[in-house]
C-alpha cells in the first residue's frame, strides 16, 4: 500500500500447529521487540488457528504488547487463501509499518501471497533486521547465492515493510509472566473462512524427530559413509546429541537418505548451534547451506577437504574409527551424568 | 489440459569455485544454466502430460535477458511443447513482486493454464517468492513445497506438501500453481531428438507492451524493494585441525571441545 498516512507499529506473524504455538513465534518476537523499541512503537503478534485463546498470553510473556487472535474451527490447518484474506483485512484495518514472519513453509507461502494482495515489498529469509536511524526504515539483510553474498534491502515507499526471517536466527526472549498486554480477538463473517483447500492428513517424517531447520544440532553425513547401512552412525550420533539428521547431496543422490535431509544450495539451509559434518568434503554448494552455523565440527579422511576451511574443529581421520568411538564415549558421558 | 512451467536462468552453480582467501564464490563470467530446481518442475509437467496422453500441452515461460532463451530451450528439450521468453529492458531490476506481476501478465496473455508449475526457488536469489506471488496475482490457489501429485482430475488435484517434520495431504481445485521440491521426481536427461527439436524451435519474445503491462509496476522503478548494499561474508574460520592423532586422543579433544562450547 502507498499513500496512507499513518502506518505504525511492528507486527509478527505467530505460528501454531495443532493448537500449540510454535517456538518460531517467540523467536520472531525477539526480533520484533528490538525493532519496536528502536522505533518506540508497539509490538503486536497476529496468530490464526483454533483453540488458541487461552494460550496467546504466552506471546505477551515473550515480548508482545498486543496480540490479535483469529480463532475458528476452520483455521486448524494452514490454508493460504483464508489466512491471506484474514491477514489482508487485519493489515488494512490496523496499518502496521513492519510485518515479519518466519521463513518456514507457511511463512514463505503466505507472505508472498499477502504482499501481492496488499501491494508491498517482501524480502525473503532475512538473517538480519535493523532500523535505519535517519529514515526509520527497515533494513533487511539476507544471504543470497547460498550465503556467498549478503544483501541489505529496503522497502522505501511501500507499507507495511514485509520480510520473512530465517528460523533460529534469534533466541526467544525469556518468559516474563509479569508482562502485561492486550489480547484482541477478531471475528469475521463466515464466508471469510471458506477455502479452496482441504487438508486431508499430516504424516510425520519418522526418520527425523526435529525438523532440520529448527534443530539446535545437525549431524550430517556424506559420501564418506560409503553406504546406506553406515548411515545409521549418523542417526545414532544425532539421537545421542538430540539433533536432526542432515546429508550432503551425494548421500541423497545415492539414496542413502531422503531429500528432506539434504543440506546445501539445492537442499535446505540450516544454521544450528552445532553442525557436525561427517564424511562430507564440503563442496561449495554444501557449504552454502550450513556455513552460517554457530559451530562447525568436521570429520574427514582427506586433509585437503574444503570442509576443514570452514570448520571450528576438524579431525583428519577415518570416520569408521572415530564415530563409533565418539558414540561410545557420549553414551558413557550421558550415563555418568545420569548417575551423578 | 493446459500446462505451464515457469523457469529461470541462473548462474551455473556447478561451475562455481571457492576463492580460498576470501571464501567467496568465483564465477566464470556469463556461464548460465536452467535453475536446477526448475528441472523438477519441468519433469513433473512432462510426466503429467505423459499420463494424460495426447490431451495436454506444455508451455514454458521465462523472464530474463535474451540469453535466457537457452533455459527455455533446455526445458523444451526435456519434453515441453513450446516456449516464450519475456524480455524487455523495462523489466530489468524487477524484484519478486514486479517479476510475478509480469509473469502473471504473460500467463494471462497466453490465455491462462490449468496447471502452472515452478521450482521451489532459484539457486541465485533463493527467495521462493515468485511462485506464490504469481498465484496471488492470478487469484488462483498456490500449492507450495509439493513432493508428490497423488491425484489429478480435470478440475481437482490432491498433492503431498513437504512441510516441517513431515508432509501434508492437500486437495484443491484447478487452475492451480504448484511449486515442487526436489524429492518429487528424478529429472530426465534430454535425448538427442529433444535437443534437436529445441534447437530448431522459435521462441517468441514478449515485451511489456505486448502484454499490455502497467509500466509503473515493472522494472526497478516498479519494484517495492531496493537492494541498498551488497557485501561478501567470509566463510573461512581458521579452526583447529586435529591431524595424525589416534582416534582416542581425537575423540577426547572433540569431547572437551563440545564441553567448552556448552553443547555437552
Amino acid at each position: 500500500m502507498i499513500g496512507k498516512e499513518v502506518f505504525k507499529g511492528v507486527w509478527t506473524l505467530g505460528e501454531q500447529r495443532d493448537g500449540e504455538i510454535s517456538s518460531v513465534s517467540y523467536e520472531l518476537l525477539s526480533w520484533g521487540r528490538e525493532l519496536a523499541d528502536k522505533l518506540n512503537v508497539e509490538l503486536s503478534s497476529v496468530i490464526i488457528g483454533y483453540g488458541l485463546k487461552e494460550k496467546v498470553k504466552e506471546l505477551i510473556y515473550r515480548g508482545a504488547d498486543k496480540v490479535y487472535v483469529v480463532d475458528h474451527p476452520s483455521l486448524v490447518h494452514f490454508k493460504p487463501d483464508v489466512y491471506s484474506r484474514i491477514l489482508e483485512a487485519l493489515v488494512k484495518e490496523f496499518s502496521p509499518e513492519i510485518f515479519i514472519a518466519s521463513a518456514t513453509t507457511m511463512g514463505r507461502t503466505i507472505m508472498p501471497i499477502l504482499a501481492t494482495r496488499i501491494g508491498t515489498g517482501l524480502t525473503a529469509d532475512c538473517t538480519g533486521l535493523d532500523i535505519e536511524p535517519e529514515t526509520g526504515l527497515l533494513l533487511q539483510t539476507r544471504p543470497a547465492i547460498g550465503g556467498n553474498v549478503m544483501a541489505t534491502i529496503k522497502t522505501p515507499k511501500h507499507k507495511p515493510q514485509m520480510a520473512t526471517v530465517r528460523p533460529r536466527s534469534r533466541k526467544p526472549l525469556s518468559k516474563d509472566t509479569s508482562r502485561k498486554g492486550e489480547v484482541i480477538v477478531k471475528e469475521y463473517p463466515e464466508e471469510f473462512y471458506l477455502s479452496k483447500f482441504k487438508i486431508l492428513d499430516f504424516v510425520k517424517d519418522e526418520t527425523s524427530q526435529t525438523p532440520l531447520q529448527e534443530a539446535d544440532i545437525v549431524v550430517a553425513g556424506g559420501k564418506g559413509l560409503k553406504g546406506e547401512r553406515n548411515f545409521r552412525l549418523i542417526h545414532e550420533l544425532a539421537q545421542l546429541l538430540g539433533g536432526a539428521v542432515g546429508a550432503s547431496r551425494s548421500a541423497v543422490d545415492m539414496g542413502w537418505i531422503s531429500y528432506p535431509h539434504q543440506v546445501g544450495l539445492s537442499g535446505k539451509t540450516v544454521a544450528p548451534k552445532l553442525y557436525f559434518a561427517i564424511g562430507i568434503s564440503g563442496a561449495v554448494q554444501h557449504l552454502a547451506g550450513m556455513s552460517s552455523s554457530e559451530t562447525i565440527v568436521a570429520i574427514n579422511s582427506d586433509p585437503e577437504a574444503n570442509i576443514f576451511k570452514v570448520c571450528d574443529l576438524g579431525i583428519v581421520g577415518d570416520l569408521f574409527e572415530i564415530v563409533p568411538l565418539l558414540i561410545e564415549r557420549l553414551r558413557e558421558y550421558k550415563e555418568g551424568k545420569k548417575n551423578g | 489440459m493446459r500446462i505451464c512451467v515457469l523457469v529461470k536462468q541462473v548462474p551455473a552453480t556447478d561451475k562455481v569455485k571457492m576463492d580460498e582467501k576470501t571464501g567467496t564464490m568465483i564465477r566464470t563470467e556469463m556461464e548460465a544454466e536452467l535453475n536446477p530446481l526448475d528441472m523438477y518442475a519441468v519433469e513433473e509437467a512432462v510426466r503429467v502430460k505423459e499420463r494424460l496422453g495426447g490431451n495436454a500441452r506444455i508451455t514454458v515461460i521465462s523472464m530474463g535477458p535474451l540469453m535466457a532463451v537457452d533455459a527455455v530451450k533446455d526445458a523444451i528439450s526435456m519434453g515441453c511443447d513450446e516456449g516464450y521468453l519475456l524480455s524487455d529492458k523495462l523489466l530489468a531490476g524487477s524484484d519478486t513482486w514486479a517479476t510475478a506481476y509480469a509473469l502473471s501478465g504473460a500467463i494471462r496473455y497466453l490465455g491462462g493454464f490449468d496447471l502452472i508449475f515452478c521450482g521451489e526457488r532459484a539457486t541465485d536469489g533463493e527467495t521462493g517468492q515468485v511462485g506464490p506471488s504469481v498465484a496471488s496475482w492470478l487469484n488462483i490457489p498456490a500449492l507450495t513445497y509439493v513432493s508428490k501429485i497423488e491425484r489429478l482430475e480435470e478440475r481437482y488435484i490432491r498433492v503431498r506438501r513437504a512441510v516441517e517434520g513431515g508432509y501434508e495431504v492437500v486437495e484443491t481445485e484447478l487452475p492451480v500453481l504448484l511449486s515442487v521440491v526436489k524429492e518429487i521426481n528424478e529429472p530426465r536427461l534430454p535425448n538427442l531428438a529433444g535437443k534437436l527439436r529445441a534447437k530448431e524451435m522459435q521462441i517468441p519474445v514478449l515485451t511489456v507492451d505486448d502484454l499490455n503491462l502497467n509500466r509503473s509496476f515493472v522494472g526497478l522503478e516498479g519494484s517495492p524493494t531496493r537492494v541498498v548494499k551488497i557485501f561478501y561474508p567470509k566463510l573461512s574460520r581458521n579452526g583447529k585441525i586435529i591431524s595424525g592423532k589416534n582416534p582416542e586422543e581425537a575423540v577426547d579433544e572433540l569431547i572437551s571441545f563440545l564441553e567448552s562450547k556448552g553443547i555437552l
